[in-house]
C-alpha cells in the first residue's frame, strides 16, 4: 500500500504540490490526468525519492520514504519506474539492459539475472531482440524494454510517467497494450497519462490534478461521466 | 650542394633510437594514465558545488591550457628548485606532461558528463542502484565513448609533447637523438630518423585507437 | 641608480627590459607565422575540401607530416636542412618558416571542416539561384563556414603562440629562452618563470574565453 499524506513540494519558490493526500491499495490501477505543469509527474518522483519533499509523508508498505534513515535503494527496487524518455542504456544490449540491475543491485548470479532478463523481455514481446542495442530499436520497443527492465526487479508497484507521450502515434498502441497486460496480471500501477482511453478502460480509479492540487478522484465512470469540479469539466471538454 | 649525407652512423645507432622510442611511448602512456585519473577528478571538482574545489580545478585547467607546455616543464624543472625541490629529468617530464594532460582531459570529461542526459542517472537510481553504481555502470561508460576520440588526440599530443624532454635533459627519443647527433655532427640525418620514428609511432597509435573503437563501440 | 635596484637577490630592473624585449620577439614570431600560416592554410583547406582526389590525397599526406612529427624536431630538421641546400637562414627565418608550415597544416584541417560543414542542400540552393561557384563561395559558404571555423582558428592561433616558445631550441632569444638565461644568472627561477607564465596567460586566457563564448553563442 502506498500512503501519501499532506505532501508539499517546492522547486525554489514554486509550490508544485500543495498538500496531496492519496492512498493506493495493492492491486489497484490508478491513472493521474491533468494538464502539464499540474505536478502529476513530480508526484511520481516524490514517491520513489528521486525528488526531495518539503512537508508531509510518503509511506510504502509501512516504510516512510523520506525518513533520514530510509534505505532508498531498497525501497526503489520495489517501485519500478518507466519514464517519458525511455532512457534505455545505449551502451548495453537489450538483455544486458534488463539483467544489469538484478545482478548488481540484487546480487543475483550472472546466469540467474540473464534468465530473468530473457523471461521479462519475452513477456513484453521482445524475445527476438535480446542482443539488439537500443539504437536499433524503435521508440515503442525501447519503451517496452524499459518496462521489462523495471519488471526484472520484481517490484510490487509500477510508476509510469507519461510512458507514451514521447512516442510516434503509431507506436503508442503496443506500449499501452503492454501496460494493459500488466494491469490484468494484477500489478499495482500509478500511471500519469494523457491517454484518456487507457485511463477510462484500464484504471480502477482516476485522479485529476490541477495546479498542484488533486481536484478530484473517483472511478472512471465518475470522473469521465459526472465530473464535479469545474476544472475537470473544462479539461475533459478540451481533450475530447 | 656540397654536403655529403652520411646515413651509416645513423643506421648503426638505429637500435638505440628505437629503444629511446620505447621510452617516449612509456612516458607518454604513463602521463596519459595519470592525466586521465587527475583529469576525471578535476572535472568532477569543477562540476561540484564546493567553491574551493571548483577554484582549484579551474586554476589548474586554465594554467595547463593557457601556458606553453615547455613553460610547464621548466616550471617543474627549475621553478620548483626555488623551494628546494629538485626532480629527476624523468620526473620533470612525467609530472609536466601529466599536469598538461590532466588540464586538457578535464575539459573533455566535463563536456562528456554534461552530454549524458540527467535522466540516464535517474533511470539507474530508480532501479535501486546506488549513486556509485549508477555513475560507474551507466554514466561513465557513456562519457567514455564521448571522450574517446579527444583522448586519442591527447595521446598523440602527449607523444609529440614528450619531445620537449630534450630541453630538460631526459633521453627519450628526442633527447637521445640530440645526444647522438651532438657526438657526430650528423644532425640532419639523426633528426630525420627521429622524425620518421615519431611519425610511425603516431600512426600506430591512431591505427590501434581505430581498431579498439571498432571493438568497443559496436552499439552505434 | 637603476642598476642597483633589485627585486630579490640577483634580479635587476634591466632584466625586466630584457624579458620585455624577448616577449616582443615572441609576439613578432607568432604574429608573422600565424598570418602567413593562416593564408596558406586557407588555400590548402580549400584544396582539401574541394580539390580533385589526387590533390586532396597529396595535400593531406604532406600536411599530415607536420601534424605527426614534434614541432621541436621539425625546427631542428629545417634549421639544419636550409644550409645544406644553400640558404643559411638563421634561427629567426627558419623558425618562422617552420611555424608557418605547422600553422598551415592545422589551419587547413580547420578550414576544410568549415567548408564541409556547409551542407550540400545549402550549396545547391545557392547555385540554383544562379550564383556562380565563386559567388556561392563568397556569399554563402564563406560566411556560414566562418562561424564554424573562427573558434577553432583562435584555438590554433593560441597554440602557435605557445608553441613559438620552441624556437628557443635554435638559440633564438624569445621569451622562454630569455627566462632560461636569466634563471641561470640570477638564481631567481620562480620569479622569472612566474613573469614569463603570466605573459602567456594574459594573452591566451582572454582569447580562449572569447572563443568559448563565440562557440556557445553560435551553437544555438
Amino acid at each position: 500500500m502506498i500512503e501519501i499524506q499532506n505532501l508539499h513540494k517546492y522547486f525554489d519558490v514554486h509550490h508544485v504540490l500543495k498538500g496531496i493526500d492519496l492512498t493506493v491499495e495493492k492491486g489497484e490501477v490508478l491513472s493521474i490526468i491533468g494538464s502539464s505543469g499540474s505536478g502529476k509527474s513530480t508526484l511520481l518522483y516524490c514517491i520513489n525519492g528521486l525528488e526531495a519533499i518539503q512537508q508531509g509523508e510518503v509511506i510504502v508498505d509501512g516504510v516512510s520514504v523520506h525518513d533520514k534513515g530510509a534505505d532508498l535503494n531498497r525501497i526503489r527496487q520495489n517501485l519500478g519506474m518507466v519514464f517519458q524518455q525511455w532512457n534505455s542504456f545505449p551502451h548495453l544490449t537489450a538483455l544486458e539492459n534488463v539483467a544489469l540491475a538484478p545482478r548488481i543491485v540484487k546480487k543475483l548470479s550472472k546466469a540467474e539475472s540473464l534468465a530473468i532478463a530473457e523471461q521479462q523481455l519475452k513477456h513484453v514481446g521482445l524475445a527476438d531482440k535480446l542482443d539488439a542495442y537500443p539504437s536499433s530499436l524503435s521508440g515503442g520497443q525501447q519503451q517496452r524494454l524499459a518496462i521489462s527492465r523495471a519488471l526484472a526487479m520484481e517490484p510490487e508497484y509500477m510508476l509510469f510517467d507519461e510512458a507514451t507521450s514521447a512516442l510516434d502515434p503509431e507506436l503508442v498502441g503496443e506500449v499501452l497494450e503492454t501496460m494493459r497486460m500488466l494491469a490484468e496480471e494484477g500489478m499495482t500501477m500509478i500511471c500519469v497519462t494523457h491517454e484518456m482511453g487507457f485511463a477510462r478502460d484500464v484504471s480502477d480509479r482516476v485522479a485529476y490534478f490541477h495546479d498542484g492540487v488533486m481536484e478530484e478522484i473517483g472511478t472512471p465512470d465518475q470522473i469521465f461521466g459526472t465530473p464535479v469540479s469545474q476544472h475537470t469539466q473544462k479539461f475533459l471538454a478540451n481533450v475530447r | 650542394m656540397d654536403y655529403n649525407f652520411h646515413w651509416r652512423p645513423v643506421f648503426n645507432k638505429l637500435p638505440d633510437l628505437l629503444e629511446a622510442g620505447l621510452l617516449t611511448l612509456e612516458v607518454s602512456l604513463l602521463s596519459m594514465v595519470i592525466g586521465t585519473v587527475l583529469g576525471l577528478l578535476l572535472a568532477l571538482a569543477k562540476l561540484s558545488p564546493l567553491k574551493p574545489a571548483r577554484w582549484f580545478a579551474i586554476t589548474w585547467i586554465e594554467l595547463a591550457r593557457n601556458t606553453p607546455a615547455l613553460f610547464q616543464l621548466f616550471f617543474f624543472g627549475f621553478g620548483l628548485g626555488a623551494f628546494g625541490w629538485h626532480l629527476s629529468p624523468f620526473l620533470i617530464v612525467l609530472v609536466g606532461l601529466s599536469f598538461n594532460n590532466a588540464g586538457y582531459l578535464a575539459e573533455n570529461f566535463r563536456g562528456g558528463f554534461q552530454a549524458v542526459p540527467e535522466n540516464q542517472y535517474r533511470a539507474a537510481r530508480s532501479l535501486g542502484m546506488t549513486a556509485f553504481q549508477a555513475t560507474t555502470r551507466i554514466v561513465i561508460p557513456q562519457v567514455f565513448k564521448i571522450v574517446y576520440h579527444p583522448m586519442t588526440n591527447q595521446m598523440v599530443w602527449a607523444v609529440l609533447m614528450s619531445s620537449l624532454a630534450m630541453m630538460v635533459g631526459y633521453r627519450e627519443l628526442a633527447g637521445e637523438t640530440q645526444f647522438l647527433a651532438s657526438k657526430t655532427f650528423r644532425i640532419f640525418e639523426y633528426f630525420l630518423a627521429a622524425a620518421v620514428i615519431y611519425y610511425v609511432i603516431v600512426k600506430i597509435i591512431l591505427g590501434l585507437s581505430r581498431l579498439l573503437a571498432w571493438r568497443l563501440f559496436r552499439y552505434e | 641608480m637603476n642598476e642597483t635596484v633589485t627585486f630579490f637577490s640577483g634580479f635587476k630592473i634591466n632584466d625586466l627590459f630584457f624579458l620585455g624585449e624577448a616577449a616582443l620577439q615572441t609576439l613578432m614570431i607568432a604574429a608573422i607565422s600565424i598570418s602567413s600560416g593562416t593564408l596558406l592554410g586557407a588555400i590548402c583547406g580549400w584544396g582539401l575540401a574541394e580539390g580533385k582526389t589526387v590533390v586532396r590525397w597529396t595535400l593531406n599526406s604532406i600536411l599530415d607530416v607536420f601534424r605527426s612529427v614534434p614541432l621541436l624536431i621539425q625546427l631542428i630538421l629545417f634549421y639544419n636542412l636550409f644550409p645544406i641546400i644553400g640558404f643559411d637562414l638563421g634561427p629567426f627565418a627558419s623558425g618562422i618558416i617552420v611555424l608557418s608550415m605547422y600553422t598551415c597544416a592545422l589551419v587547413a584541417s580547420v578550414v576544410r571542416g568549415g567548408i564541409e560543414s556547409v551542407q550540400q542542400p545549402m550549396r545547391r540552393a545557392a547555385r540554383s539561384l544562379g550564383m556562380s561557384y565563386l559567388q556561392s563561395m563568397r556569399h554563402v559558404i564563406f560566411p556560414i563556414g566562418l562561424r564554424a571555423v573562427l573558434p577553432s582558428w583562435i584555438g590554433v592561433a593560441l597554440g602557435v603562440l605557445k608553441d613559438s616558445a620552441l624556437v628557443s631550441v635554435l638559440g633564438y632569444v624569445e621569451l622562454l629562452r630569455a627566462s632560461q638565461i636569466l634563471m641561470t644568472r640570477t638564481q631567481e627561477p620562480f620569479l622569472i618563470l612566474a613573469l614569463a607564465g603570466a605573459f602567456y596567460f594574459a594573452l591566451s586566457y582572454p582569447l580562449s574565453r572569447y572563443s568559448k563564448q563565440l562557440e556557445e553563442r553560435w551553437a544555438s
